[in-house]
């Protein structure tokens, strides 16, 4: 499980992820909101016999919604496979993924296709060399919906012209421990940039991780957006590691108490909640960036912060669990991977 | 299915939520929808809310009485509704509100002219004027570079593409 975390990851002691999505609509279908459960059908079977086409050695598996548990789907979303919105029609919706996890072909969100693809630490040239490849090989095989004036037309009129919305996970400890996370949200927003929790829209920051992405999409180029993106992520890079060596000189004792004492607490404790889980986990990611954890990777976090959430613990235990279970086999889970 | 409020509607909305780490799954008609508190804090509903506020404000050229008739011939939505929903029901929804899109664009993006990516396949003269348009920009780049080999390429390609329609 958590494929996608695997492989070589730049600047990981901050950015914990890069991720591209595209919205694609056809011309011949009513948007999803619209469409009656035969015709997202029988727009799901041409998807699927264009993904027939792919070149040999390229697989993906193909999954239902309404064929998943509910704690499946559910974790599909914490592995940051799929969106929230994905889950909202089960009947309509479908998605594929790729072998590896670093992509997913969504069908019927709120628009017929949603592509996306997903890579450890800071990798926009890949992310955006690897969505264009399959956004090419779908569009040389199906009618999309585009305009010569508006570009790709898309169900929401916040999505159109490029349908693209680029973003990376930061995570971003020091700064919070200064206080300066939402000043430098504020500023984000005045230059045209969205911040969301961990789990997109409407969710709340937890372990400091923070998603940091474009909100326009008309109007500039793909690359424009890209390159934009990429030098505010660079300026959050810098300042964080600026933060957390002035930390380090300054309040030596203090952060390595906080480090240690978040590390043994995961280590030892018989009950956790995931909200204070997470709080613990992003202190120990915090201890292995300044060099005062060494037994324990980057990648051993991300993996734990996504096996901890309430989807996928249940899927673990392979059964549903009522929050008291949760808590204890969420701790037992958390010691025996540090 | 019924809607779990009422017990009267057909429920539309149909919600998978996590509360307080508990995944609950909720199945509402469009009317307890509306005025379920939970969902109200959902932040695509207050969107939707800043949306069609926009809308309401837009400078249009097009007055509003006469925009109210707009319908698409191709999913049936109208101005309305469109207003209502803040969502297109399909391509041609672009077209039948045409009058009224620059503005709300501009409202959102800054802009109301994609200039990015243009498909293959889109073979109209505007996607055909866009390719030579970034070709001459690729060009210009490589001449810069003094890679001339490539950019030999990619005046053929200009050429070609430029007799294509007929300048
Ligand atoms: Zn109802
Ligand atoms: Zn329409």
């Amino acid at each position: 499980m958590v494929k996608w975390v695997e492989g070589p990851a730049v600047d990981e002691d901050v950015v914990v992820s890069t991720r591209i999505r595209v919205a694609r609509n056809l011309r011949n279908y009513k948007f999803p909101q619209r469409m009656s459960i035969q015709e997202a059908e029988a727009l799901t079977n041409e998807i699927l016999n264009v993904m027939k086409k792919l070149p040999s050695g390229v697989n993906y598996k193909f999954y239902k919604i309404n064929s998943l548990t509910p704690v499946e789907r559910v974790s599909y979303i914490e592995e940051h496979l799929i969106s929230p919105g994905l889950i909202n029609r089960p009947d309509y919706s479908s998605f594929l993924l790729k072998d590896n996890e670093s992509a997913t072909i969504m069908i019927n969100e709120e628009d017929h296709l949603r592509i996306q693809v997903l890579y450890p630490g800071l990798n926009f040239e890949k992310a955006w060399e690897s969505i264009n490849e399959i956004d090419n090989f779908l569009e040389s095989n199906l009618d999309y919906a585009y305009h010569d004036e508006f570009g790709y037309l898309t169900a929401c009129p916040t999505n159109v012209g490029t349908g693209i919305r680029a973003s990376a996970m930061v995570h971003i400890p020091a700064l919070s421990i200064i206080g300066q996370v939402n000043g430098l949200i504020n500023g984000f927003q005045k230059i045209g940039l969205t911040v969301r929790g961990l789990y997109g829209e409407g969710t709340k920051a937890f372990g400091d991780l923070y998603q940091i992405s474009n909100q326009m999409t008309l109007g500039e180029e793909e690359e424009e957006i890209i390159r934009r993106l990429k030098g505010v992520i660079y300026q959050t890079i810098s300042k964080e590691r600026d933060v957390r060596e002035n930390l380090l000189s300054k309040r030596r004792y203090e952060i390595e108490d906080r480090v240690f004492r978040s590390y043994g607490l995961l280590k030892y404790s018989r009950k956790i909640s995931s909200k204070e889980a997470m709080q613990h986990l992003s202190n120990v990611r915090m201890g292995i960036a300044m060099g005062i954890i060494n037994d324990v990777k980057f990648k051993d976090i991300e993996k734990i912060m996504i096996g901890i959430q309430p989807g996928s613990i249940q899927k673990y235990a392979n059964r549903e669990l009522n929050d008291n279970e949760r808590d204890i086999l969420r701790a037992k889970y958390i010691r025996e991977r540090l | 299915m019924l809607c779990q409020i009422c017990g009267k509607n057909q429920a539309t909305v149909h919600y998978t939520k996590i509360i307080n780490g508990n995944i609950e799954e909720l199945h509402l008609c469009d009317e307890c929808a509306m005025h379920n508190k939970e969902i109200e804090f959902d932040s695509t509903f207050s969107f939707h809310k800043l949306l069609s506020g926009l809308m309401d404000n837009l400078q249009g050229e097009v007055p509003y009485k006469e925009v109210k008739t707009y319908k698409c011939p191709f999913c049936g939505m109208d101005y309305v509704q469109f207003r209502q929903t803040g969502k297109f029901g399909c391509a041609q929804c672009y077209e039948t509100f045409k009058p009224k899109l620059k503005a709300l664009f501009r409202s959102i993006h800054g802009h109301d002219k994609h200039v990015g990516k243009v498909p293959v396949r889109a073979n109209t003269q505007v996607a055909k004027k866009r390719r030579i348009q970034k070709l001459k920009e690729q060009l210009n780049e490589l001449v810069a570079k003094e890679e001339f080999e490539e950019a030999a390429k990619v005046r053929d390609k200009i050429k070609e593409l430029e007799k294509d329609i007929g300048q």
